[in-house]
């Protein structure tokens, strides 16, 4: 086996190590879960009171905006589409944090830098895995069977899967070199919650502002996930969700070209 | 192809160093936009506005002046290695020695790949693992169990391979009992010690270790070279770089000596680690002649102060446990003949207490030949002190009369050594000082 290292040259192995170091992307979230359940004191309710709490709050909303006609029970209606958000803006505010998080080892160790963000959005899907049973449990007590279309959620984690990896990739490269983004991010998630159809659907919108409205990636899945979970109400919106996927497509090429330009240089400046 | 496991041809590692961004240790967005829009209104600025200009306008008496900005660079290249080349054959063991800043740490992280060239090129002909530091990614949370998986693949281990090696470890970090209990209540001797055996039991072809001898206790820094010099009798390639240069002469047969990122010297291992002892940036003569706060009648003074090896060449700092000579030039109006001098220098340690005394008189030679220009050489014949550094008091009276007295006159800085020839290596916790003694065993 012979390595060269030369100016610009790191390309050629990279997607080889990649594999060559899966077994350190494992073991990296594992360690993520593992100290992120060991420290909180309350450990797995924290990752159930958190949708939760905010689940309720949407209902309230609903309640008092008398908005609840869709036939489909408040706390399903909201819970649909505040999972697959909350999986989103945990997994991208973990992503642009990653890095920094782990400048010990990015400054002492070689391994695919990529690990590590990919890593904190795997750690993000796991937590919303088990905030899926919170949904379970809301469909047995409101007795609401979801249809054939559930099946669909399977894609739909993938296309949230990547557009966090896309997103967080670029945020974590950028915020690398400019540490703002750590005040930036938070707003980003926190704007975002009011611009995503959770306590409304994206239907009950004017059309005139819908195409606006679905430059958010988030809006054509966020619907989607409520389309599979609540019976197919309110009807699918195949524009938005084709947006969701040409955005996504976009954000993940631009995530990965973005931060194998930059990861070079991260030894050197974090 | 050449037979050499690592060839490093002309490498640079170069790195831009940013005038404004002196004093903030990250760039931030909001500077870069702030500055983009400075270069936009500082056209249309007249000098009543004061705008924070970072560093560099700061200090420029016409801040809003473009030309005079201008001559000052924005950012700087900074060469920490250039033009580095050097061959290592399978299963050498080469120290790389250097100064802070020589461009030790930068060479490593560049072999380990941790960043990248900026010119030339390396070529590796095996498995690398590199140790930077002990314990990287260790996490306190966990369990001594779970650390030693997550650092095995932080260090290149697989998972089945960690397994058939665990209870190695394990019984030579000496932690059984404590397996199970998260680190953070490790003791920071256990923990180094867990830390250490991970690292210890990598198998690559080419190992890179950086001064991960610095920590840890006495007894298991021993235990760390005998299972390095174990690693390196195995055939395998290691590049060791170290500040003890006890460890460093134990260990290699070659090294490698850097300064501003170029190779001074490369070869064997006395003869470099001699060469970095003559190179050291810190003075090998301190000068006296004008120091005001001294006392005595002034008929003789010191005006500078030197410190030798063994062959009389001047050298900044003496290897514990070599010999070495300590000369005290002066200036005299004395009649050149034998005189009554009492002389004596005295060692404070870093924390002030009193070392030693080195004194004439008592050493029973009180009698010494005065000249109108000359040197008192006092002689070690093996450096007793640790490494480190002593602030010496300086006294000398001819004929009951003092002539010269200064506190803190000069400095005295140790290297470490080998003192017994055994390779062991002391903490500076066992003292100031190292005796030559025996140990022996009686029936009674």
């Amino acid at each position: 086996m012979e390595l060269i290292l030369e100016h610009g040259r790191s390309e050629r192995n990279y997607w080889r190590d990649l594999w060559r170091f899966r077994e350190l992307f494992y073991i990296l979230a594992w360690r993520d879960l593992t100290v992120r359940y060991k420290q909180t004191a309350i450990g797995v309710a924290w990752a159930l009171l958190k949708p939760g709490l905010t689940m309720l709050v949407f209902v309230g909303f609903r309640k008092i905006t008398k908005m609840s006609v869709t036939g489909v029970p408040d706390p399903i209606f909201v819970l649909a589409a505040l999972l697959p958000w909350m999986f989103f803006s945990t997994a991208l505010a973990e992503a642009a944090n990653s890095l920094i998080g782990n400048a010990n080892l990015i400054s002492k160790v070689y391994f695919p830098r990529i690990i590590i963000p990919a890593g904190a959005v795997v750690t993000s899907l796991v937590d919303f895995l088990i905030t899926l049973s919170l949904l379970a449990v809301l469909l047995v007590w409101y007795q609401f069977l979801p249809g054939w279309q559930i099946i669909m959620l399977v894609p739909l984690v993938l296309l949230t899967f990547a557009l966090s990896v896309g997103t967080g990739l670029l945020l974590a490269s950028l915020n690398v070199k400019y540490r703002d983004f750590r005040y930036i991010v938070p707003f980003i998630v926190q704007f975002g919650l009011f611009v995503s159809p959770i306590a409304i659907s994206a239907a009950d919108l004017p059309e005139r502002w819908r195409f606006l409205y679905s430059l958010n990636p988030m809006v054509g899945i966020i619907d989607a996930f409520r389309w599979a979970i609540c019976r197919g109400t309110p009807p699918l919106d195949f524009t938005a969700l084709a947006m969701s996927v040409i955005i996504t497509a976009v954000f993940l090429m631009l995530g990965i070209w973005f931060f194998r330009r930059t990861e070079k240089t991260f030894a050197d400046v974090i | 192809m050449s037979s050499a496991i690592i060839s490093v041809e002309n490498l640079g590692k170069c790195y831009r160093i940013r005038h404004q961004a002196e004093g903030r240790r990250y760039v931030a967005l909001r500077d870069v936009i702030a500055e983009k829009a400075k270069g936009v209104f500082g056209k249309l600025k007249f000098g009543k506005q004061k705008t924070e200009m970072g560093n560099a306008g700061a200090q420029n008496p016409f801040p809003l002046s473009k030309s005079l900005l201008s001559t000052l660079p924005a950012s700087e290249d900074f060469w920490a290695l250039k033009d580095v080349s050097f061959e290592v054959k399978q299963g050498e063991v080469v120290g790389i020695i250097g100064r802070n800043g020589a461009g030790k740490s930068t060479l490593l992280k560049v072999l380990s790949q941790i960043t990248e060239p900026s010119e030339g090129r390396v070529t590796l002909r095996g498995r690398v693992a590199s140790l930077l530091e002990v314990g990287t990614g260790f996490h306190p949370e966990l369990t001594g169990r779970e650390n030693i998986f997550l650092n095995g693949a932080i260090l290149g281990m697989t998972r089945a391979e960690i397994k058939r090696k665990f209870d190695e470890i394990v019984a030579f970090a000496e932690v059984e009992k404590f397996l199970d209990t998260p680190v953070k209540r490790y003791s920071s001797g256990m923990y180094v010690r867990l830390a250490f055996a991970v690292a210890a039991h990598l198998e690559p072809e080419i190992l890179i270790v950086d001064e991960v001898l610095a920590v840890g206790d006495a007894e298991f820094q021993k235990k760390c070279l005998g299972k390095m010099s174990e690693v390196a009798k195995g055939g395998r390639t290691v590049l060791f770089v170290s500040h003890q240069m006890a460890a460093v002469q134990r260990l290699c047969s070659r090294g490698i000596l850097l300064t501003k990122g170029g190779v001074v010297i490369d070869g064997n291992v006395e003869a470099v680690i001699q060469k970095y002892l003559n190179t050291a940036d810190t003075m090998a003569v301190t000068l006296l002649r004008d120091r005001k706060d001294r006392k005595g009648n002034g008929r003789l003074r010191f005006h500078a102060v030197s410190m030798h090896d063994a062959l009389g060449n001047e050298v900044p700092s003496p290897l514990c446990g070599k010999a070495a000579s300590l000369r005290l030039h002066y200036d005299s109006d004395y009649p050149s003949e034998v005189h009554d001098v009492d002389m004596a220098f005295k060692l404070r340690n870093e924390s002030g207490g009193t070392v030693t005394t080195f004194a004439n008189i008592p050493a029973g030679q009180g009698r010494l030949a005065l000249h109108k220009r000359g040197y008192f050489e006092c002689m070690w014949p093996k450096t007793v002190l640790r490494s480190g550094s002593f602030v010496c008091a300086l006294y000398c009276a001819v004929d009951g009369e003092v002539c010269d007295w200064m506190q803190d006159a000069f400095t005295i800085t140790v290297e470490d050594g080998d003192f017994y020839g055994t390779g062991a290596l002391l903490s500076r916790e066992h003292g100031d000082v190292l005796c030559e003694h025996q140990w022996l065993s009686h029936s009674a």
